[in-house]
């Protein structure tokens, strides 16, 4: 099972480090991260998407929780929660595909952020599932360059999340 | 009033009421030992190399139940501490490392004598520091401690660069600290406390499994009055021995590999297990899915991720030891019967693990011909003090000493159980003789592992430390032999010692006393005058070379599928 895994952390310096080496060193998998500040200066969130059964990610949260720097974890229910993520795409615009590329950004609501006389870059931003079906469909048209964000998720309601 | 860094770190320690360190000096701790030249508060022990070093400040803090504190100088200082914070971090040892680094505007430099030690030892510490700012030294010092005796304990270590040794600041030392991250579980759940001790009530064959954590929280006392109100037969790890007095008739002895027959199939039979302040290593466990198979489980740890690591749980509870036990002790008061009522209902469970127990004792076969090293332990028990402190190193020897000596104490066997260090033996020993100098304090090596620190001869002797160092030498590396008898056709791979050393040479070398034993007469003898001679005392045993650790359940084998001892 897919788990967008929210980490509230000191934002002091090797923090990211900890985390990351506990993965690694436990073998459990990253399939993105993001980090940045939060509105506390004090505080970085990390956003975290990993994979496994049940037992392995109550470990996964377990041992995050152990760290001595890392303040919260949430294992975050994907109905309870709003997850997004931004990708730039390179995708070969020439002749016949040319249209169809912007036919397709227009669908997701991507914007074109760079034109070449043979590449479009677009910019689209959403829930992974549907950036990623934006990306399937441009993969045929000739995909030249992916860069992602990884998720970023924000729980549903009007409580906020805080250290 | 202003002090410079060192004195500062200097201070901390005092006020964390440490007495005693270990560490070695080098070109980033200069001015630390500079400070420490006249700071008669603290007495520092200079090992011959910084892995002996951490390991004495371990066996101080097994022995004692302070936190130990060792010292090393930046890069190859820092670098030589790692097996010993590693060992100390595998079985939850509260300690405080300070290392030296290279000052702050050259770290990141490839600069002479830098390492990354907070990088090196990210994952075999509790949690580590470094030192930017003078000013934030003292409140780093006591997050250090705090930590490193808090929880599940373990080691700390604080990275010093010397320019934080040299800057001045005022000094406060903090009476408590807020650590956000932090906050271990200390009192376990009320409800969840109920519900066990009623499981445990209705169990028809319980069985108590105690790990490293019931010693380690101080909370023998406590477990001891739980099995013996509700009339719980108790067996333990390597590491919980000692907690559970083993002449008790509901004493079970060791578990798992090397166990005893009876703890491995009561383990096997029982229909509810209560485990407390242990972690379900492999080495206890065998094959995790016929492991306990008909036993409902409850696990009491004061770590989180302790629990469903392994093995499904029926019933889990976080906190303290210590503390649960006090609450179990009382509910079963308020809501059981009383203990002779528990003690009979299990009178037929007791039965059959008597059973177990007279079909196969714990024994081994005598000779008159050559030293059995099983019996040298059993001669060791019956020779030392009551409460003389056992170390012992890694390998055949320590599980004959966890088999035969017959702890009866907490804190009286200091022994590397999860990382498993060869080499831990002899500093460790040193370490606890620091913190008990009336103590007897004995060391259990094998040749081999005997080799790995016999350095420490020096800081012994130095220091009048008076180990009484013992060494079964097979002239084996045994356990790997064993291994290779068993499992390899007896091919004997780099096992073999072959070059035969004069121990009584060396131990006289370094001033100490040699003593040997080749004959079964002589074992007895060789104990008393050793133990009888004032100072350091080496006795080297020289006992059946291809003997086996038994019973024995192989590698990823169930606990019933023991060999046996014929
Ligand atoms: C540092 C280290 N290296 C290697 C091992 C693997 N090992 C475990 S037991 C053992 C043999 C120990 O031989 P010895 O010290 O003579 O003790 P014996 O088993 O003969 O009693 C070895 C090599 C280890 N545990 N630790
Ligand atoms: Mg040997």
């Amino acid at each position: 099972m897919r788990h967008t895994i929210a980490v509230l952390v000191e934002n002091e310096f090797g923090v990211l480090s900890r985390v990351v080496g506990l993965f690694s060193g436990r073998g459990f998998n990253i399939d993105s991260l993001t980090v940045a500040p939060t509105n506390d200066e004090a505080l970085s969130r990390i956003t975290l998407v990993t994979r496994g059964d049940e037992q392995i990610i109550e470990q996964i949260t377990k041992q995050l929780n152990k760290l001595i720097d890392v303040i919260k974890v949430i294992d975050f229910e994907p109905e309870h929660a709003i997850e997004r993520e931004m990708v730039l795409v390179k995708v070969s615009a020439e002749e016949q595909s040319r249209a169809e590329v912007l036919r397709i950004a227009d669908i997701f609501r991507a914007k074109v952020i760079d034109v070449t006389p043979k590449s479009y870059t677009l910019e689209a931003t959403g829930a992974p599932a549907k950036v990623s079906a934006m990306v399937e469909l441009l993969r045929p048209l000739g995909l030249k360059e992916l860069v992602s964000t990884g998720p970023v998720v924000i729980g549903r309601g009007a409580k906020a999340w805080k250290g | 009033m202003k002090l410079n860094g060192a004195r500062i770190l200097l201070e901390c320690l005092k006020r964390e009421g440490v007495d005693t360190i270990f560490g070695y000096p080098g070109g980033t701790v200069i001015n630390l030992y500079d400070e420490l030249f006249s700071f008669k508060e603290i007495r520092h022990i200079l090992p011959r190399h910084e892995q002996a070093g951490v390991h004495a400040a371990d066996g101080y803090a097994r022995a004692t139940g302070k936190v130990g504190v060792a010292i090393a100088t930046s890069g190859p200082g820092a670098t030589n501490t790692i097996t010993g914070i590693a060992t100390a971090y595998m079985d939850s040892i509260p300690m405080v490392i300070i290392t030296g680094q290279v000052p702050t505007a050259l770290i990141g430099n490839d600069a002479f004598q830098e390492a990354d030690i907070i990088g090196i030892t990210r994952p075999c510490t509790k949690h580590n520091f470094l030192v930017k700012d003078v000013k934030d030294l003292a409140t780093i010092m006591k997050k250090a401690f705090y930590i490193a005796r808090t929880g599940r304990p373990g080691p700390v270590v604080v990275d010093l660069p010397k320019d934080v040794q040299i800057a001045q600041t005022e000094f406060h030392y903090p009476d408590s600290v807020e650590i956000r991250g932090y906050k271990p579980t200390v009192e376990g759940h009320p409800k969840q406390i109920e519900k066990a001790v009623a499981m445990i009530m209705q169990a028809k064959k319980p069985v108590i499994y105690v790990g490293g954590g019931v010693i380690l929280g101080n909370a023998s006392a406590e477990m001891v009055a739980v099995a013996k109100r509700l009339g719980i037969p108790v067996t333990t790890t390597l590491m919980g021995l000692g907690s559970y007095p083993e002449n008790d008739p509901n004493s079970l002895g060791l578990l798992g590999m090397h166990g005893t027959y009876y703890a491995n199939m009561a383990v096997s039979h029982c229909d509810v297990l209560i485990a407390i302040g242990a972690r379900f290593d492999d080495r206890v466990t065998g094959k995790i899915a016929s492991f306990a198979p008909h036993a409902k489980i409850v696990h009491v740890d004061v770590d989180p991720t302790s629990i469903k690591k392994n093995v499904r749980v029926d019933l889990p509870i976080v906190g303290d030891v210590r503390d649960v036990l006090a609450k179990m002790l009382k509910v079963a008061d308020e809501i059981g019967p009383d203990a002779k009522a528990c003690q009979a209902a299990l009178a037929p469970w007791i039965a059959e693990i008597d059973e177990w127990k007279t079909k196969h004792p714990m024994t081994y076969k005598q000779s008159s011909t050559v030293i059995k090293p099983q019996y040298v332990i059993q001669r060791l028990r019956a020779l030392s003090d009551p409460d003389a402190i056992v170390a012992t190193d890694v390998g055949q020897h320590q599980m004959w000493t966890a088999q035969f000596f017959g702890f009866t104490a907490p804190r009286t066997l200091l022994s590397s159980g999860g990382l498993g260090t060869m080499g831990f033996g002899l500093p460790a020993a040193m370490g606890a003789q620091a913190g008990f100098p009336e103590r007897q304090v004995i060391v259990v090596c094998g040749d081999g592992g005997f080799q790995m620190n016999m350095q420490e001869l020096a800081t012994i002797v130095q220091n009048r430390l008076n180990v009484k160092i013992v060494i079964l030498n097979n002239n084996f590396l045994g356990m790997v032999r064993q291994w290779q008898e068993l499992f390899f056709d007896k091919r004997y791979s780099s096992t073999c010692m072959e070059l035969p050393i004069d121990f009584i040479k060396l131990a006289e070398a370094f001033g100490a006393t040699g003593l040997q034993a080749t004959k079964v007469e002589q074992v007895d003898e060789v104990i008393k005058k050793g133990f009888a001679t004032n100072g350091p005392v080496l006795m080297e045993f020289k006992v059946a070379r291809e003997e086996k650790v038994l019973p024995m359940v192989p590698a990823g084998a169930s606990l019933t599928e023991m060999v046996l001892a014929s």
